[in-house]
């Protein structure tokens, strides 16, 4: 463990804040504060919401700590306050205290339905990918290209974890990590089907700004567009059990020629993987 | 400390009780409320400890202590154990043994009854503590570790700890039924003359709502959890989606009593803190009746927001909306209260003794966990919040510096009518700040882990969340040893110390400050004469 000083603090508090206003944060950094604006409209949204509320929020709480500080400062016996019995009701102050809050929430509302409506719209898509959740391994399949493959943890995160031992910044992609990457367009409106075979997981992925639960039994709908091409790192946010934990999702956005050219070369693998498919479990490394 | 009370109590008891019976067949409210206190304390601390095992692993990235099942385990117990073990019996223990004082009733309404519903509870905790303990010696697989909610499929991948988690909480669920039956009964039935509904003390007002919400929804809980039963050991498929079931009907039902369970908590709270407020800024509490109307409307509102915890199930978008709408409006009456606490303060004269301390760090953070509570509401935002820390944090302002800071403002505040003697004020105040402090440093960090990305139930993560996390560790057992000085304070009051005056604070209203400290064991045996100016309210029209 590194020892700790002050002026690293500080300095890493900074590049805390710094992170927070960068444009994509590709996976979250040391210190990191706040949310980010991710990758997609939806995320942006997400973020956009997020800082409406927080500066609200920032000053609905200026206004009733400052009156509470105040008060604790100024009415205090040791000053020789003395207590106004009479002041004890106001329906006025009620009314005001009541219809304030009524107009505020009424602010936050409309840009809230406004994007929830604008998140709903999963028309004019592209293309469809599947996903299904397993205990601890995602599916994905390119629905119509007959290409389909698991992601799991990286091998080296699954010895880390299992050896025990302290993981330091020496491995950035500790638990992140996955064998096999989803690969997505840019540009291009995504929409995934979600389910699962065995208990509830959920996907997410910050960088794209939502998170769908994928249900036994149930299809969840959702979509991405993502408008930068990167590496999105998320993993499973509901708990599925012991390795909930250690269910990554790598999320690896090309431009759209180079997403042919890939999606062509699974089409090729997936043909020799068919022949071999006993072997997949060896390749990606015993879990749990 | 029991042999002390058996000491104090011999002239008005008129017979002598052995110890067995005096706390094991007791029909007294004070005793069962003194057992209830102890009891929840008892679990305070066991589900503390399991909190510190998660903060523990959580220290470092890497799994250095734990395997991940018994972690998930951890997580699981450590939120049965505190909701049902140890924030809602403490709120019956103060209820027991303040209402019938505080209306000024000899007695609950259904002595035998109360008995009963306490000593449920050892037996409830038993069971539901067991398939741990077992553990221990080799035999089955642990606690249930699918979390609190016990969401189907997962839940049902344990073993024969279903079977014992889901028996535990139908035994809990007939205690707290029993318990909020009498609750009702003694407030509606046994207030002295004079006593109406619109001058009772606001803690009994907030305990009446708080009981119809528990009769309304514990057998909700019952019903889901026995579908879980049948579902686990009977062939049933009512959450099996292979049999035409669906897991998230059990979703929809466990939070139609998740949430007002969720207010459950909450409500004695306030209830508490417009007590210890007004006392100690010597001014009657601001907007008595907008107080009650406002508690009504958050216990009605609890009953149609459920789903705002499932914004990421793939509910439809008018679902989506409504329940958004709905949550967002229990800011208005939840508002109210806090601009009243507030308002209570302006033009008081305040002296700031360790309730009044604990009394204003609730309002301050339990209104920071309502500003989070509000984000969260935000369906747009929400789909980013949703299983991460920052839904943690919140949940833990809310409840540890909301209820649990509420249960300790409350036993501060009336110990002193219960011992007979004042607490160290000294160490009062150490206990508070040294919360405060460290409750602070485990909790905020938390908002940025999840903002930055991190779910919530996982044993292990990358290192980018390492610095917040260690923070939170240090603050989780920090807070934790200052639990322990709390122990000792009130351990150390019950023993002895300065003697208490029957009034204890110089601002206190009410009846329970009309009889000697410590109570007698029988008060009120013919019902008090009501004068208004004994009472914060005694006089409506303002």
């Amino acid at each position: 463990m590194k020892k700790f000083r002050p002026q690293h603090a500080i300095a890493a508090l900074v590049a805390g804040f710094g992170a927070t206003f960068a444009w994509a944060a590709e996976k979250a950094e040391p210190w990191q504060l706040n949310m980010t604006p991710g990758v997609t409209r939806t995320a942006e949204r997400a973020y956009e919401m997020h800082m409406i509320m927080l500066w609200i929020c920032v000053a609905i709480g200026i206004v009733v700590f400052g009156a509470m500080a105040y008060s604790i400062l100024k009415f205090r016996k040791s000053k020789g306050a003395v207590p106004d019995k009479t002041f004890v009701h106001s329906t006025k102050l009620e009314v005001i205290w009541t219809a304030i809050p009524t107009l505020i929430l009424v602010v936050m509302a409309y840009p809230a339905t406004v994007k929830v409506i604008e998140a709903y719209d999963t028309k004019d898509h592209e293309m469809t990918v599947k996903i299904v959740g397993q205990q601890w391994l995602w599916t994905y399949e390119y629905v119509g290209e007959g290409v389909s493959f698991t992601s799991r943890l990286d091998r080296e995160s699954d010895r880390l974890r299992q050896s025990g031992a302290v993981v330091d910044a020496n491995n950035p992609n500790y638990l992140l990590d996955v064998d096999n990457r989803l690969v997505l367009p840019t540009d291009t409106k995504i929409r995934f089907i979600l389910t699962a075979d065995d208990v509830i997981h959920a996907w997410w992925v910050p960088a794209l700004g939502w998170k769908s639960d994928a249900i036994p039994g149930i299809v969840n709908e959702q979509w991405t567009e993502i408008r930068e091409p990167g590496i999105y790192r998320g993993q499973c946010a509901e708990l599925c059990g012991k390795d909930h934990g250690f269910m990554p999702i790598v999320v690896e956005a090309v431009p759209k020629a180079e997403f042919q050219a890939r999606l062509a070369a699974m089409k090729s693998a997936n043909d020799d993987t068919a022949r071999t498919a006993s072997a997949i479990p060896a390749v990606a490394g015993p879990q749990g | 400390m029991a042999n002390m009370h058996a000491d104090t109590h011999h002239a008005d008891h008129g017979h002598q009780q052995t110890f067995f019976q005096r706390w094991f067949l007791s029909t007294n409210h004070k005793d069962i409320g003194t057992l209830y206190l102890i009891f929840s304390l008892v679990m305070f601390l066991v589900g503390g400890s399991m909190a510190l095992v998660i903060r523990a692993e959580l220290f470092q990235p890497g799994l250095q202590l734990v395997d991940p099942s018994f972690f998930n385990q951890m997580t699981t117990m450590h939120a049965l154990v505190m909701i049902f073990g140890a924030v809602m019996p403490a709120f019956v223990g103060l209820a027991n043994w303040m209402i019938p004082l505080m209306v000024g009733a000899p007695d609950m309404a259904l002595p035998r009854m109360n008995n009963w519903s306490f000593w449920i509870m050892p037996f409830a905790f038993a069971l539901l503590l067991m398939p741990l303990a077992l553990q221990a010696f080799g035999i089955g697989s642990g606690s249930p570790a699918g979390g609190w909610t016990l969401y189907p499929p997962l839940s049902l991948q344990g073993g024969s700890n279903v079977a014992f988690t889901i028996f535990a909480i139908h035994l809990m669920g007939i205690s707290s039924i029993m318990g909020a039956i009498n609750i009702i009964a003694t407030i509606l039935n046994m207030r002295a003359p004079g006593m109406d509904l619109l001058k009772m003390p606001i803690f009994v007002w907030t305990w009446l709502i708080t009981a119809f919400l528990l009769i309304a929804v514990m057998p909700v809980l019952a019903g889901a959890v026995t579908m879980l039963l049948t579902d686990k050991f009977f062939g049933t498929s009512f959450f099996n989606a292979a049999g035409g079931g669906d897991p998230v009907l059990y979703q929809h039902v466990f939070w139609f009593f998740g949430h007002p369970e969720v207010y459950i908590m909450i409500l004695p709270a306030f209830g508490i803190v417009s007590e210890i407020i007004p006392t100690f800024a010597r001014k009657p509490l601001f907007g008595y009746q907008a107080m009650v109307y406002a508690t009504a409307s958050i216990a009605f509102l609890s009953f149609i927001v459920w789903a705002h915890h499932m914004f990421t199930v793939g509910m439809p978008l008018g679902a989506e909306l409504y329940f958004m709408y709905a949550t967002m409006l229990i800011a208005i009456p939840t508002g109210v209260k806090v601009f009243n606490w507030v308002t209570t303060m302006w033009r008081g004269s305040m002296t700031f003794e360790t309730p009044m301390l604990f009394a204003l760090g609730f309002v301050v953070m339990f209104t920071i966990g309502g500003f989070s509570g509000l984000m969260l509401a935000m369906v747009p935002a929400d789909y980013q919040y949703h299983d991460t820390y920052f839904v943690v944090a919140h949940f833990h302002y809310v409840l540890v510096t909301g209820a649990v800071f509420g249960i300790m403002a409350g036993v501060y505040y009336w110990l002193p009518k219960w011992t007979g003697h004042m607490y160290n004020e000294t160490l009062g105040k150490v206990h508070f700040w040294g919360s405060t402090i460290f409750v602070n440093l485990l909790f905020f960090p938390q908002h940025f882990l999840g903002l930055a990305g991190m779910p919530r139930r996982i044993p292990d993560y990358n290192v980018a969340f390492a610095d917040f996390n260690m923070w939170s560790s240090i603050g989780g057992f920090g807070f934790g040893f200052m639990q322990l000085l709390f122990v000792f304070i009130v351990w150390k009051c019950a023993r002895g110390g300065v003697k208490a005056t029957d009034r204890v604070w110089e601002g206190a209203k009410g009846l329970e400050w009309t009889v000697p400290s410590p109570a007698p064991h029988h008060t009120f045996t013919k019902p008090p004469v009501i004068r208004d100016e004994d009472l914060s309210h005694g006089d409506i029209a303002h």
